[in-house]
């Protein structure tokens, strides 16, 4: 992953949804809806989805960790290898190293990504994933989910579900990721 | 940084920041190889021809290789098997492939220029697998991972090409690739084979191997011929072995962790001690393992976005 | 009686010393001092008026090789380019080495020609560098020199005897100077360029040593040579010594030459590939400066026609040679005269009239009063842009598409006769 080099600009007129202190509750219940639905935390992973699903998975963890004093596995998952619509992209989606656990068996994969949109992106998650080996579930954690679903996919835990137009944008920014302070933003066509 | 060619035709036109946006594209295709399911869709529905007009296996079945691991589906055309043999040209040879959806054409060819020739003309990616003496770019490329896998860096190294650089389009690539990511290049090899001309392209020459064998961070040897036309460069492969060979002797001369690299198939006794190719210091089979993610990448960035 | 008066231009003939403004007289064909019948007024104000050029290096590729370029064809470009002579290379298909097929070049010449056209023969037979032509019978039968150019006669003992045997008619030889060995399966100029490319060099050493022999041969058999399409630093010094030293040694230069370097090639465009080839910017001073001190003493475009398919193919496969004669007088005046001032604008029609007059013996390239009136009118001072879609070429391997340059010719005139005017 790639440091800022600088701040990732965001659309005119864009209206604040969440704010640091607002997107840090989103998280924190993430965490303990994960803690509650996996008694064994050594048998999960937290994968994240390029580019800000990663910095995602690495917040929970380390909540994880404060209020259970688990270490649980971080990683990433490239999904642009296994995109159907690749062949839309204008330039080709950045392609991330992939890290997983050595083996995925009897493992629960929570994938954390920032929106859920389209589902696209969780399902070409899932192709790769599938790629190393066959864990014993996969469960899937975002921070927005925006509606708009074009695949059968929902997710297990939901920081905010934001109901939108399709021509509307979302945004989510990290200090780590983006240079500007934690938020979600929403913004018109 | 954005990815926005069609075609690979050379390393000289890219910047230091496309080649390093292979490598790390590369990085993340080479762990593909340690999956369960070697394979992923990117290119699925996509059509590669590999059109060798020169011969060549390894080259080919890396290319091959990275194409199925990709899903896209692959088509072998050699010299023989074209209609160049009946006097077609190259342009309405190619146009016939494009004619036949071909995504992406992947060119070995005898003449410098040839990738860049069918390029221009062509909406297919045009892959050069090697034209004339001009160009390698996938070998040097696969090198350069190799390297960098290896050392961590490439600024600040120094690489002695040792061989035929005059006749070699892998050291052409190499030199580009190497000179725009901060290496130190040396060029040895007889006088004959390495002219003072290559300093025009950033590299120092050398003639004698001595001088510089123990200076190395990466001692990349090609492979020497003497077939008829190299009989008046030098005079026998016996000399160019006593002159310029990696031999045992040379190589205890080596850093101890200097990288030995050679871009096959290699004459054991020739550029190089048999026993010096299979020590540890020598990196070619990780060369030919790289060479497979680096060919996935470059598919991938030149063929994956554009519409079948 | 027909009579035109060229009116108020500025008129240089090298020949006779003259450069001046006044009126040019032509009557029934011939450059007059006075006339019986009224002419017809042509007004020159501003304008150069030029005894008729002459090209002697073009190849206009029949018979046998008639897609690309065709005498009928040729000639028309060469009117375009301000040219009312040129001189036809043998190396055609079949080539140029017999009396029958000199006397087939005149004829088609006559038949379907807007410029004089002469024949040059080959010196050996179908330009195979192994056995004597009929130079004899090809003297008789018209040719104006003999040259195998497109191929150069690498054994020196063969050379040797032809330049003795063409001695005794008094003809020129012309030669191609290339030796095979050094030259290999050279496409360009060797040095930084090829090196980048990969592509097989073409030493300019392969030139210099070829013009070396030459000049020794020259000496020895005291037959005139003349070498063609100089394109290196060391042929130009060679030929220097040699002509101080008396020797009957000439040379040419093209205009590719000195307006482009092997930097051209960077893009394997095949519109830049031409034998000799394109070389690095030192040697394209050497020429310069050998055209500015009286060393080269003859321009010439080496006019070399191809298909658009035969240049459409992988650089090493494709043909050697670009078309010249509607670009060559453009390009001398706009950089030997314009930009670089290497030499006055006199002195470069003298390259072009006496000079090759003289070396072949034409009548042409005068104005003296008597003379066929071949003239040219060049305006010096007329901007204008190199269009290869409106060549009168068939071909179109132009290499200076797009190309702005200061002068050109604007009104060709034959014998009297207007073939061309813009």
């Amino acid at each position: 992953m790639t440091e800022p080099t600088q701040p990732t600009p965001l659309p005119p007129g864009a209206t604040l949804v969440l704010d640091s202190a607002a997107l840090d509750r989103c998280l924190k219940r993430l965490a303990h809806e994960i803690i509650e639905r996996n008694p064994d935390l050594t048998k999960v992973a937290l994968i994240g989805i390029p580019l800000r699903g990663i910095h995602i998975a690495q917040r929970l963890t380390a909540f994880i960790e404060q209020v259970e004093k688990v270490r649980v596995f971080a990683g990433v998952v490239d999904v642009s290898m296994h995109r159907d619509d690749l062949h839309r992209h204008r330039v080709p989606p950045r392609v991330e190293r992939t890290e997983l656990p050595r083996s995925l068996d009897d493992m629960t994969i929570v994938l954390t990504d920032d929106v859920l949109f389209s589902g696209r992106t969780c399902r070409a998650a899932m192709e790769t994933i599938s790629a190393y080996g066959r864990p014993a579930r996969i469960q899937y954690a975002v921070l927005v989910d925006r509606g708009h679903r074009e695949l059968p996919i929902r997710a297990d835990y939901v920081g905010k579900n934001l109901p939108t137009a399709l021509a509307q944008k979302v945004h989510v920014r990290f200090a780590a990721t983006d240079g500007i302070a934690d938020s979600v933003w929403i913004s018109q066509p | 940084m954005n990815w926005t060619r069609k075609d690979l035709t050379g390393l000289e036109s890219l910047s230091a920041a496309e080649i390093e946006h292979i490598l790390d594209t590369a990085a993340a295709f080479k762990d593909v190889g340690s999956r369960e399911v070697k394979k992923v869709p990117a290119l699925r529905g996509k059509t590669l021809v590999n059109f060798f007009v020169e011969p060549s296996t390894r080259t080919r079945v890396s290319f091959e290789l990275a194409a199925f691991r990709l899903s896209a589906d692959v088509i072998n055309v050699s010299a023989s098997t074209s209609s160049l043999t009946k006097g077609e040209t190259l342009k309405d040879t190619a146009l016939n492939l494009q004619a036949l959806h071909a995504d992406i054409i992947v060119l070995r060819h005898a003449s410098a220029g040839a990738a860049q020739f069918l390029a221009e003309r062509l909406d297919s990616s045009i892959i050069n697998a090697g034209d004339g003496a001009h160009e390698h770019p996938t070998q040097a490329l696969l090198d350069t991972f190799t390297i960098r896998e290896r050392k961590g860096r490439i600024a600040g190294l120094h690489v002695v090409i040792i061989g035929d650089i005059l006749f070699s389009r892998v050291a052409r690539s190499n030199i580009h690739a190497l000179v725009k990511l901060g290496a130190r290049v040396t060029l040895c090899g007889p006088s004959t084979l390495v002219p003072r001309a290559f300093e025009s392209l950033g590299v120092a020459v050398t003639h004698d191997i001595d001088s510089v064998i123990a200076d190395a961070d990466v001692v990349n040897l090609l492979r020497i011929q003497h077939e008829r036309q190299r009989k008046e460069y030098f005079p026998s492969l016996g000399e160019y072995t006593a002159l310029f060979g990696l031999t045992k002797a040379r190589a205890e001369r080596l850093k101890p962790d200097a990288l030995i690299m050679h871009p096959g198939p290699i004459n054991r006794g020739v550029e190089i001690d048999s026993d010096v190719a299979d020590s540890g210091r020598s990196v070619i089979l990780d060369q030919v393992t790289n060479g497979l993610a680096v060919r996935m990448a470059v598919l991938y960035l030149c063929a994956g976005v554009r519409p079948s | 009686m027909s009579a035109t008066l060229l009116k108020n231009g500025r008129i240089i003939d090298p020949e006779n010393r003259r450069d001046e403004v006044g009126d040019l007289l032509i009557v029934d064909g011939c450059i007059a001092e006075k006339s019986d019948a009224k002419p017809e007024i042509i007004d020159c104000t501003g304008k150069v008026v030029a005894p008729g050029l002459i090209d002697l290096h073009v190849h206009f590729r029949e018979p046998g090789q008639s897609a690309k370029e065709t005498i009928a064809t040729g000639t028309r470009a060469a009117a375009a380019g301000g040219f009312t002579s040129v001189v036809c290379m043998p190396n055609t298909s079949p080539s140029i080495d017999s009396p029958s097929v000199v006397a087939w070049v005149q004829d088609k010449a006559k038949a379907e020609g807007c410029v004089n056209v002469f024949v040059a023969g080959a010196i050996t037979k179908g330009i195979a560098g192994e056995e004597l032509a009929p130079i004899g019978a090809l003297k008789k039968a018209g040719v104006v020199a003999i040259t195998d150019d497109g191929h150069c006669i690498q054994n020196h003992e063969l050379m040797r005897r032809a330049l003795e045997y063409a001695g005794m008619f008094d003809l020129v030889v012309m030669d191609h100077c290339q030796d095979y060995a050094l030259v290999g399966k050279g496409v360009m100029h060797e040095g930084a360029v090829s090196t980048l490319l990969g592509l097989p060099g073409w030493p300019a050493i392969g030139e210099e040593i070829i013009v070396a022999r030459n000049a020794q041969l020259a000496e020895l058999t005291g037959t005139a040579i003349h070498c063609q399409h100089l394109s290196a630093a060391g042929s130009v010094r060679i030929l220097r010594e040699a002509r101080a030293r008396g020797i009957r040694l000439s040379g040419e230069v093209c205009p590719h030459h000195i307006a482009l370097t092997d930097e051209a090639i960077r893009g394997y465009d095949t519109n830049f590939k031409m034998n000799p080839p394109l070389r690095s910017q030192e040697h394209v001073d050497a020429l310069i400066e050998g055209i500015a001190d009286g060393t080269i003493t003859i321009l010439a475009s080496d006019h070399a026609p191809h298909c658009g398919y035969e240049k459409e193919v992988e650089f090493d496969q494709a043909p050697f040679g670009i078309l010249g004669l509607e670009t060559e007088l453009g390009l001398f005046l706009d950089i030997l005269v314009h930009k670089r001032r290497a030499i006055d604008l006199p002195r470069l029609i003298q390259l072009y009239t006496e000079n090759p007059a003289k070396l072949l013996g034409l009548d042409r390239g005068t104005l003296t009063p008597g003379a066929t009136a071949d003239v040219t009118i060049i305006d010096p001072g007329l901007e204008w842009t190199v269009d290869k879609a409106a060549s009168a070429s068939r071909s179109r391997n132009n290499a200076f598409h797009g190309w702005e340059l200061k002068g050109r010719a604007v009104r060709t005139i034959v014998g009297g006769k207007t073939v061309w005017s813009l």
